[in-house]
């Protein structure tokens, strides 16, 4: 077809019909948000709104209030509500503890030690932190590598695995990074001036911390801190590792698999975790309201770097190596474990192998290609309907498409937990079309609940991304005779490969380390993703080996996973601003 | 290249957002390969108006026509009107000929026609060696060329340049304007540019549109507006100009009176277009008007008046003098010479105003 007969041909047949054209050119949109609002409605909405509606109705259907009154007049749910409250509260403490400072020195001053403080603040997320509670159990339990020592040299020991306390311990550990990265990426934005024209004001030192960069940065440290609360209020592996019951993740999960699935004090448990998290998320969303911070204005330079001088760099590297040290130990532990042959009651393995490598890839070479199987599968859907999102938000005036965006990320309020429990409570009885399997019994509903957990994740990594792309790139190809539809796969898509690309893997290697939907929706062995397999061998004493082997593998390819991306994405976001600027 | 050009022509067009009216009722016929400016302030409506052309906006009220054919709702990729964007919009991840050959894909053309008219292309902007260069390894300047190449290569039936120069340095943009000239000329393309900066519409354009809180104006050649001004924003847009307003008290055979607010009444030769009686304006240019000292010797046929020099202002081609005549300031412009002496601030002095070339604006 020549130029001159298409555009002719176009032009005639929409001189005739402009307004059945414009509403053809609206169609697909329209049809794009049906689709994800059928998607999100299915598995995320209804699923969740069961649970809801579960915990609110007596046998007969009736509304009641009776489950929640039934459930506080329990001393074991009372004592668990508020330990789960009391272990979210004391994490957030304890990683900003760590955080704050690590934030600070990186942004404040220069010194070598930031790339550690970088490789920090990613290192504990690549591990599930259920693996984590084992491998610190080995290192600080009570019958661990330091408490063995401490006990041979000074005679005391401490108990700091035990419990809550171990529960806050290990929590803390691996949930702090979302506290640093925040609060990084919002000090990074405070304009240098900021800073400047305090100290011209006459504020130093520490009044100036309090005064100016710390309210600068506020609604970083909230975003981060939001986050840990709601993470470890919901998390589920790690109390049942340790052995710690009497929170409510683990009362609603040994609820439903003991009871039952009709039993309403699981759903009311879900309901309480699902209001909590809500509860956090709305108060930093609150409080950050009209505070956008982001204060660096074009061209200005960020907060100024200084020198540290001997005793504040002494004192810098003692905490970094610190904080490195507690961080590394779990990796340390795990990759000790998976050598050993035995481990017990000594600071070091007594005799190594490499068995258990062998075991794991005999025994759970499944395993390790179902995780790839449900996330690449997850990843690729999320990327999909968050690029579709995106697009629909950032370049369309459909009525309501903000609403997608806020139900795709009310997904960050719903504990893995309870979306499985949802899926059963839905699902059940009803099985795939022209087969007698029932759905609950197939892996499709673990891939799903990865997709809808994972989905603000990849939608946030596709929104920035698409906001990069300046909308007369688009418009000068639909001006040179691009359609809508080639307008997209010619040139919005390949500029947003890498924030795809990162969202795709965000998505992924969380998705690998999930636990908690997974083990209410794995039914069977040959379903399990590795994931579910380390919480399995973990189990028993003699699976500890394999288990161990399988969690080193996990952190590898999250680890390569991650630094892969991060490596992709900052090439491709250096080429995309170099041409803009 | 291309030799069927096509006349714009736009009728009553209205558009809003919400209630924000941002045209109102646009009427304007481009003729075929004119290159036409379309002149105003920031949110005068122009770059909306050119959007419109293109088919990012649409308007609600009104007809937008090329060469008699309505394409109001035919969607910006089959309308086939080339638009060279403020920041050229290059993509990226595409090298220089790729960006070009762009156009020409989306058309299905055949590899060896894209192959020619792609270097035929570059070769006219003069970019023919930098083809496999990706746009963020080229210059300000290069980068403009690219973008006019991948919009004159599909041979649309209209160029629409948005602030095409505004993102060069001064230098480099006098010759861009050049350059956008001749290969308009060469090209014979009807094209439509926006501009806020009038100088370059009167250099460029052979006729100009001035936009104003999304009116049209006046539509005419740059000497038409500049010499003729039809309204005040038009007399004070294009040009610098002294407005003073007051009403036209009375009209005779040969003359005209004007009281002039806070100064007093004037007495005019009558122009051919005889005002109304009541409210107007006068406008002059600073240059028409001259300066003296007080007791020289003054040519008669200019109108005089006694007043003080308030501001001077050397600008090198000439100077700039603000003078309070009574209780309105009036600007005049002298040529300069090397060791002329400047009025200093305060100075007593005569301004003569050139009467033929006084305008009265009642709108």
């Amino acid at each position: 077809m020549t130029a001159g007969t298409m555009e002719t041909g176009l032009a005639g047949r929409s001189a005739a019909f402009p307004r059945l054209r414009r509403a053809l050119s609206g169609a697909g949109p329209w049809a794009a948000f049906g689709l994800i609002l059928a998607f999100l409605a299915l598995f995320l909405l209804i699923p969740v709104g069961m649970v809801v509606y579960t915990a609110f109705v007596n046998e007969t259907g009736g509304l009641t209030l009776g489950h929640f009154g039934n459930f506080f007049e329990q001393t074991v749910f009372r004592e668990s509500f508020f330990n789960s409250l009391i272990v979210s509260l004391a994490s957030v403490f304890f990683a900003s503890l760590i955080a704050v400072p690590l934030a600070y020195l990186t942004v404040r001053f220069e010194f070598r030690g930031a790339l550690l403080i970088q490789t920090l603040g990613v290192l504990p997320l690549i591990m599930p932190p259920f693996v984590g509670a084992v491998a610190l159990q080995l290192i600080f339990g009570r019958s661990g590598s330091v408490n063995l020592l401490l006990n041979d040299w000074f005679g005391f020991t401490i108990p700091i695995m035990d419990g809550l306390v171990g529960v806050i311990f290990v929590e803390s550990i691996h949930y702090f990074p979302f506290i640093l990265l925040n609060l990084v990426a919002a000090m990074r934005n405070i304009d240098g001036a900021m800073e400047e024209s305090a100290l011209n004001l006459g504020a130093r030192g520490w009044r100036l911390f309090r005064r100016v960069i710390f309210p600068l940065a506020m609604p970083g440290y909230l975003a981060g801190a939001a986050l840990v609360f709601v993470k470890v209020f919901d998390d589920l592996g790690t109390p049942l590792v340790m052995g710690v019951t009497n929170m409510l993740a683990p009362q609603a999960y040994l609820r439903i698999t003991s009871v039952g699935i009709d039993d309403p004090l699981g759903y009311v448990i879900s309901v309480i975790m699902i209001v909590f998290s809500i509860l956090a998320l709305w108060m930093a969303a609150r409080v950050m309201k009209g505070k956008d911070y982001a204060t660096l204005q074009k061209g200005g330079g960020a907060l100024q770097k200084r020198r540290l001088n001997a005793w504040e760099a002494t004192l810098a590297y003692g905490w970094i190596g610190f904080v490195l040290l507690v961080t590394l130990a779990p990796h340390l532990g795990i990759l000790l474990m998976s050598f050993s042959k035995v481990w017990s009651f000594s600071v070091l393995p007594d005799a190594y192998t490499l068995q258990h490598y062998a075991t794991v890839f005999t025994d759970a070479g499944g395993m390790i290609g179902n995780t790839l199987l449900y996330c690449v599968l997850s990843a690729g859907l999320d990327v999909v309907i968050g690029t579709a999102i995106a697009y629909l938000i950032l370049r369309t005036r459909l009525p309501a498409r903000q609403w997608l965006d806020y139900l795709a990320s009310a997904a960050l309020a719903i504990p893995g937990l309870v979306l499985a429990i949802g899926y059963l409570r839905m699902f059940k009885g009803v099985n795939l079309p022209f087969t007698d399997t029932p759905v609950v019994t197939t892996w499709v509903l673990i891939m799903l609940a990865y997709a809808v957990r994972r989905l603000p994740y990849a939608l946030r990594s596709c929104m920035a991304a698409l906001q990069q792309v300046h909308v007369s790139l688009e418009e000068a190809a639909q001006s040179l005779g691009a359609t809508r539809a080639s307008t997209i796969r010619r040139v919005m898509v390949p500029l947003m490969a890498g924030g795809i690309l990162a969202g795709f893997v965000t998505s992924f290697i969380t998705a690998a380390v999930e636990l908690s939907a997974t083990i209410l929706l794995a039914s069977a062995q040959s379903q399990a993703p590795m994931s579910y397999g380390i919480y399995l061998y973990m189990q028993s004493i003699s699976g500890r080996g394999p288990g161990a082997a399988l969690g080193v593998l996990a952190v590898v390819v999250v680890g390569l996973g991650t630094y892969f991306s991060h490596r992709f994405v900052e090439r491709s976001r250096a080429t995309v601003q170099s041409k803009q600027g | 290249m291309a030799l069927n050009q096509v006349s714009l022509e736009a009728r009553h067009i209205s558009l809003s957002y919400g209630s924000t009216e941002v045209l109102r009722d646009v009427n304007l016929k481009i003729e075929p390969g004119e290159f036409f400016a379309l002149l105003g302030p920031s949110g005068s409506g122009k770059s909306t108006l050119l959007r419109l052309i293109a088919g990012f906006n649409q308007h609600q009220r009104g007809e937008l026509l090329i060469d008699g054919q309505d394409i109001t709702g035919t969607p910006p990729h089959a309308r086939n009107v080339g638009m060279v964007f403020q920041n050229y919009a290059l993509w990226p991840h595409m090298t220089v000929w790729d960006n070009v050959a762009f156009g020409l894909v989306e058309r299905r053309e055949s590899r060896d026609a894209i192959k020619r008219k792609v270097g035929a292309v570059l070769e006219l902007v003069g970019l023919a060696s930098y083809a496999q260069r990706r746009p963020g390894q080229l210059s300000g300047g290069q980068q403009q060329r690219v973008a006019l190449a991948r919009t004159v290569v599909i041979e649309p039936k209209l160029l629409l340049l948005d602030e095409p120069l505004s993102n060069l340095d001064k230098q480099l943009r006098v010759q861009m304007r050049e350059e956008l000239k001749n290969l308009q000329r060469k090209l014979g393309l009807t094209t439509v540019f926006v501009t806020h900066d009038q100088e370059e519409a009167m250099t460029t354009a052979d006729r100009m549109a001035v936009l104003d809180k999304g009116i049209l104006q006046q539509v005419g050649s740059a000497a038409g507006l500049y010499d003729f001004p039809h309204n005040r924003f038009v007399a004070g847009f294009v040009g610098t100009a002294n407005l003073l307003e007051g009403q036209v008290t009375a009209v005779s055979g040969e003359t005209l009176t004007f009281h002039v607010e806070g100064l007093g009444a004037l007495t005019l030769p009558r122009p051919q277009d005889v005002p109304a009686l009541g409210a107007a304006a006068l406008a002059f240019r600073p240059h028409q008007v001259s300066i003296r000292v007080r007791d020289e010797q003054v040519d008669a046929s200019r109108l005089w008046l006694e007043g003080q020099v308030e501001t001077a202002e050397f600008l090198g081609e000439f100077s700039r003098y603000r003078v309070r005549v009574g209780e309105v300031a009036m600007v005049t412009d002298q040529p300069h010479y090397a060791g002329l002496a400047m009025f200093p601030p305060g100075a007593q002095v005569r301004l003569g105003i050139e009467p033929t070339q006084v305008r009265f604006l009642d709108r």
